[in-house]
């Protein structure tokens, strides 16, 4: 699997040579997407979003889902931002990613530009969200959540939750774990 | 008397008592969360137990579908089968539908010799010229009862909104705090109930979960309205719920001087 050793190399280069942009304040994610052993696999469903203390939707930062119907599995995921096909193109299974769906994704109407992209494969995938840069408002200070919600065709669901504070104390990655659909996740919070 | 009009009779007798009270009618939709474009599908039946497809179709005439901007919206390819009747919705709307099932009927009984009568005949429906016609204007035990019945669900594209959700006024009617489409195992539930538009205190409040008959017993939740006409539940498990309640009062227009109103919904509580 390259995507691992590519975008930790991404993130040498972010963190290293551009030294300009690391330290702007933000949020850098890191989710990973398990390898599961299962006859029949889909890509999970991701949504990625900030939760205030209040359970209400500070920033909705990600949302991967099947933006077309694949012709074949083994077909070339769509360029993101394609319109979905018909009444059953993938959005048909967004609320599935049920808590995002309640708490703030039944509200957007997708495609969203800068917000939704195509689901991705097995593997590590980092994004970079900087304070007051679409889709991440600048924070007012408190407590906050990371939510990171995962739904598959034919697998299940799991939602990770990683509780962080805004503006950071310290820049020690947060990080959390998850069982089934999704892999460790963790959290840079850099302000 | 011969043997075969008793023992009919005798079936009647063990018979009608079920068919009157036993047997729950029931709207079951295949999903209540969805996107707008999705279709639902959805059973309409009545059994003993709620969702077990195993008595009679429910038939759908006074169907009535709202739409989330309070339009009117037809049901498609309404079919009735001998155990469930079902109709598809599109939902081309954002926001929330109401699916109702409303009667309203008359029913009138009285005795001719000690002969108990009753008016309409079964299946037939209720008409101002046949009550003129059929139901004296005197008679013993004469009583003369009107029903107002409705049976409904909810289903939501996107985001939910309350347009369609607005109290008829009319019976027996149900507010959800929470949203109809927003209920969580996790997260208590209040249920107001509305009895012509006001709060109805003092009814008796029926819960059965789905998945009975893989239960060893019903598991009905009982609960009692309050000063509000709210009760409270903690929904055990997530699932559809079959929710049921029915008053009666002296509040009726002539020629009916009884009034009972029945109520039932079908409510799904998602996993948090």
């Amino acid at each position: 699997m390259r995507t691992p050793q590519l975008s930790s190399f991404a993130l040498a280069l972010s963190g290293g040579l551009l030294a300009g942009p690391a330290s702007a304040a933000g949020l850098d994610i890191r989710i990973q997407i398990p390898q599961l052993d299962v006859a029949e696999y889909h890509r999970p469903y991701v949504a990625v979003w900030v939760e205030r203390e209040d359970r209400s939707v500070a920033a909705n930062l990600s949302v991967w889902y099947q933006q077309k119907r694949a012709a074949a599995p083994a077909a070339a995921a769509p360029a993101a931002g394609a319109p979905p096909q018909g009444n059953e193109g993938g959005t048909k299974w967004l609320p599935d990613l049920r808590q995002w769906w309640r708490r703030g994704g039944r509200e957007l109407s997708l495609p969203v530009d800068g917000l939704s992209g195509a689901t991705r494969p097995v593997g590590e995938h980092d994004l970079q969200f900087g304070d007051g840069k679409t889709p991440l408002p600048a924070l007012p200070a408190g407590k906050y959540k990371l939510m990171v919600e995962a739904a598959r065709e034919e697998g299940g669901r799991e939602l990770v939750e990683i509780p962080f504070e805004w503006p950071a104390k310290a820049g020690t990655p947060l990080k959390a774990q998850g069982k089934s659909e999704l892999g460790a996740v963790s959290l840079v919070v850099k302000s | 008397m011969n043997n075969s009009t008793r023992s009919a009779l005798v079936l009647a007798a063990l018979l009608l008592p079920l068919s009157s009270h036993a047997h729950k009618g029931w709207l079951q939709p295949s999903k209540t969360v969805l996107n707008v474009g999705q279709w639902v599908t959805v059973d309409a039946a009545s059994s003993t137990d709620p969702f077990v497809k195993d008595h009679n179709a429910m038939r759908l005439e006074s169907l009535l579908i709202t739409a989330p901007d309070g339009s009117t919206v037809a049901a498609e390819n309404l079919s009735s089968g001998k155990l469930r009747s079902s109709f598809d919705l599109q939902l081309k709307q954002a926001g929330t539908y109401r699916l109702a099932v409303v009667n309203n009927g008359l029913n009138a009984s009285w005795e001719v010799d000690g002969q108990r009568k009753s008016w309409p005949p079964r299946g037939q429906p209720a008409t101002a010229e046949g009550f003129a016609k059929e139901v004296p204007a005197k008679a013993d035990k004469l009583k003369v009862v009107s029903s107002q019945r409705r049976l409904e669900t909810f289903v939501t594209a996107g985001k939910p909104n309350v347009t369609a959700l607005q109290p008829s006024g009319v019976g027996l009617e149900l507010v959800v705090a929470q949203g109809v489409n927003d209920l969580y195992s996790n997260e208590p539930a209040t249920l107001q109930f509305l009895l012509d538009g006001k709060p109805a205190p003092k009814l008796k409040v029926e819960l059965i979960a789905d998945g009975v008959r893989y239960r060893n017993s019903v598991g009905e939740i009982e609960l009692v309205t309050d000063a509000e006409g709210k009760v409270k539940v903690q929904w055990p498990q997530p699932g559809l719920y079959w929710i049921s309640t029915s008053t009666e009062d002296q509040n009726a227009t002539a020629p009916a001087t009884e009034r009972r109103a029945s109520y039932t919904a079908t409510l799904e509580v998602l996993s948090p």
